[in-house]
């Protein structure tokens, strides 16, 4: 179909931490300034913005995408938020790509929020009414609850051991020592994970990924203003998105469809054929150590059932075949929620630019995939980037 | 990204702690919002609510895709036509998948180690429904070691003159033997 | 395409109720700090300059919205009086519920800025308010301020 070529030319990015003291807003301001300043581009050249910020119920601010939207520079510009849940970074990222391979608007920023600090008792109550409301809320159910019990039907039906899963924890948080960003990066083995606090077994407290607040912002161009913007432009060659039924119950949680949907457009779009040899590096959504395994699966990156036989060989480590979560991912860099999803974003751009410091990947990527996924076990967003 | 952008990324946040928060070190608002809310139930949930109430799960059938749906719809989300009839199911079914929760729906911490049982949520697929549709529920009254997927388990209902048409009149399923 | 059934008697049409519990602390984030802390400790109000734009933000911010610069420290003193832009009274809480003392709501623009402020008239009736009314700020004494937007009682005729 007649799409314009579209690139990222700029991406900025705030500390992520649990609790910040800048408001929306101000989050906002601190990306979208270091995005716009690394391409040495201003407002004035910005058509569009398209923000992404998850519950309103984490921020406690309705029509957060409003309270978001000056300090993603979208002062009397077109504003147009997403919202898709834990998808919502990477949607976003797709969402700016619409407008301006449409031909609608030569630019556009692209700016994700959260700031779950402000939910009391815990911004999982939060979760409470994601749930039916008459069917499943009076049960008192905790999004724990699902991460759990899908886990536990991915490892039963492939014959996964937790103590193998962890080794995600460990990659991740490791390579997060190397992100300016990062709220958890460190050093652990699989032992701390599996010694860990049991949240809802099979999940510990570091399989899962912490509470945070941050924001991540991008600069989007049409061809004939990247060229002249950036001598670096990363295309985003193919994007994909797909929602399953919300009767989650009803799904064999072992498999994510939509995520395999969502890539199979992605792939189709951006001419890949067989995305395990031509994809070179990816930042799958990690929100838990499974879940990166999960969605690997899914995005046809590794076999069903074979994630764990890759990632115990190394595959997936910064130096492997295939590196996931370069960045450290959610689970060590941070996960406010929809700014989490476009920093997967924001990492294979500065990875395919050469730009990603200590935590560059070795032999020169030039092709990458991120990917998020969200609502209630439902979601699968993703995009396809080249060089 | 060299030091001097890592540097730049150091101070776009302010980190606090939480009781920097809680205990007014710095400048805050709070708010209790009230959030009440009457959610309508719909003609598919509300039939489901009163056959729980007698004791009963009820689902609907669509008939193009030959599926039994439980919780009860008003459409087929697949074939995307109006469901067809009403169609009782058993208050039996089978473990699809479950996990032993420490943590309460704010994230608080069971005491466990005072001898607090773990939730056990599960998803059950109800026998009379079709493959696969399966509905959210407790396990209890049974040690969390000995839950197994695939494990059958029965409905345990409260007293018929407690009930008042809930999902919760279903008090939670317990383990029997094998399917006959 | 019609769904086949409906419900034909009201009482069938059953509900859930529910609630969202949650509460919330909100920070102030790094303009409203300075604003609020001033406000509490000299009971005097700032606002944010932007020279480029010659514009004046009041409550201040760290960056302009038109231009993007950061403003963050480019506080300005700003006089605690103002000029009423438009108002209202006010019979009902925001939860739909009738107030006893309807109160009177204006937003207020501040001399030199280009911003301004929402807050309630007192010590005046309805009928001797207008728009383009002098007032000023009347402050909580300093012992209870708290750092917060409630630490101005109302703004009063001049
Ligand atoms: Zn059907
Ligand atoms: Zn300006």
């Amino acid at each position: 179909m007649g799409y314009r070529k579209v690139a990222v030319v700029g991406a900025g990015i705030t500390k992520f931490a649990r609790y910040a003291q800048e408001t929306v807003s101000e989050l906002s301001y601190e990306a979208t300034k270091m995005a716009l300043d690394s391409c040495e581009m201003n407002l004035s050249q910005i058509d569009c913005v398209s923000v992404g910020t998850a519950p309103d119920a984490f921020d406690g601010i309705h029509m957060n995408g409003e309270a978001m939207a000056e300090g993603s520079g979208g002062w009397c510009k077109p504003v147009m938020r997403n919202y898709v849940g834990g998808g919502t970074g990477v949607m976003s990222a797709i969402h700016g790509w619409q407008h301006v391979a449409s031909g609608m608007f030569d630019t556009c920023l692209v700016v994700a929020e959260e700031k779950m600090s402000s939910a009391f008792p815990h911004p999982a109550g939060a979760f409470l009414t994601i749930f039916d409301h008459t069917t499943e809320q009076p049960l008192m159910p905790t999004l724990l609850w699902i991460f759990a019990i899908e886990m536990q039907r991915f490892m039963a039906t492939h014959g996964y051991d937790k103590k193998d899963i962890a080794r995600v924890a460990v990659k991740n948080k490791g390579n997060a020592l190397n992100h300016p960003s990062a709220q958890l990066g460190a050093e652990i083995t699989v032992e701390d994970v599996l010694n860990s606090e049991i949240m809802a077994y099979p999940v510990n407290r570091l399989d899962v990924s912490p509470t945070s607040d941050g924001a991540v912002a991008l600069v989007l161009a049409a061809e004939h203003v990247a060229r002249r913007v950036t001598e670096k432009p990363v295309w985003i060659d193919g994007v994909g998105h797909a929602l399953d039924s919300a009767y989650w119950c009803t799904r064999d949680l072992y498999y994510p469809d939509y995520v395999e949907v969502a890539a199979r457009k992605a792939y189709e779009m951006a001419g890949i054929k067989e995305p395990h040899k031509e994809i070179h590096i990816a930042e799958p959504y990690d929100p838990f150590t499974y879940k990166e395994l999960h969605h690997l699966e899914g995005l046809q990156l590794a076999p069903r059932g074979g994630s764990v036989k890759m990632l115990m060989d190394g595959h997936f480590d910064r130096d492997g075949n295939l590196p996931t979560c370069p960045s450290g991912g959610l689970l060590g860099v941070g996960n406010p929620i929809a700014a989490a999803g476009l920093m997967k974003v924001a990492e294979i751009f500065w990875q395919l630019r050469g730009e990603a410091g200590k935590r560059q990947v070795p032999g020169q990527p030039k092709c990458g995939l991120a990917q998020a996924w969200g609502d209630l076990m439902q979601v699968g967003t993703v995009v396809v980037m080249r060089a | 990204m060299d030091i001097k952008h890592q540097k730049k990324i150091d101070k776009t946040v302010t980190s606090l702690r939480k009781k920097d928060v809680t205990g007014g070190k710095v400048v805050t608002e709070s708010w209790e919002p009230n959030l009440e809310y009457a959610w309508d139930n719909g003609p598919a949930i509300s039939r489901y609510l009163a056959e729980l109430k007698k004791g009963k799960l009820i689902g609907k059938r669509c008939n193009k895709c030959d599926r039994v749906l439980l919780p009860p719809r008003m459409f087929c989300e697949i074939c995307w036509r109006p469901t067809d009839e009403w169609v009782y199911v058993e208050d039996t079914g089978t473990v699809n998948t479950f996990c032993i929760s420490h943590v309460d729906w704010k994230a608080g911490r069971l005491n466990i180690k005072g001898g607090v049982r773990p939730f056990t949520p599960a998803v059950i697929e109800i026998d009379g429904a079709s493959k696969g549709m399966g509905i959210l529920h407790m396990i209890d009254k049974t040690n969390p070691k000995n839950i197994k997927m695939g494990m059958r388990v029965k409905a345990v209902w409260k007293p018929a003159e407690k009930r008042e048409g809930s999902i919760t009149d279903i008090e939670y399923f317990k383990p029997i033997g094998k399917k006959k | 395409m019609a769904l086949i059934e409906r419900l034909q008697n009201r009482p069938d049409a059953t509900y859930w109720p529910g609630k969202i519990p949650m509460t919330y602390i909100y920070t102030a984030g790094r303009a409203g700090e300075a604003f609020f802390k001033k406000l509490r400790d000299s009971g005097k109000f700032i606002g944010a300059r932007c020279e480029d734009c010659d514009l004046t933000y009041f409550p201040p911010r760290i960056f302009c919205e038109c231009c993007f610069n950061r403003i963050e420290g480019n506080w300005v003193n700003v006089k605690n009086r103002g000029v009423v832009h438009t108002l209202t009274i006010c019979h009902e809480t925001y939860d739909d519920k009738p107030k006893e003392t309807p109160s009177i709501v204006a937003f207020i623009r501040f001399e030199d800025t280009d911003g301004g402020m929402f807050h309630r008239l007192g010590d005046v009736d309805y009928e001797d308010c207008y728009i383009g009314m002098p007032v000023e700020a009347v402050l909580k004494p300093k012992t209870q301020r708290k750092g917060g937007i409630l630490d101005i009682k109302h703004f009063r005729p001049l």
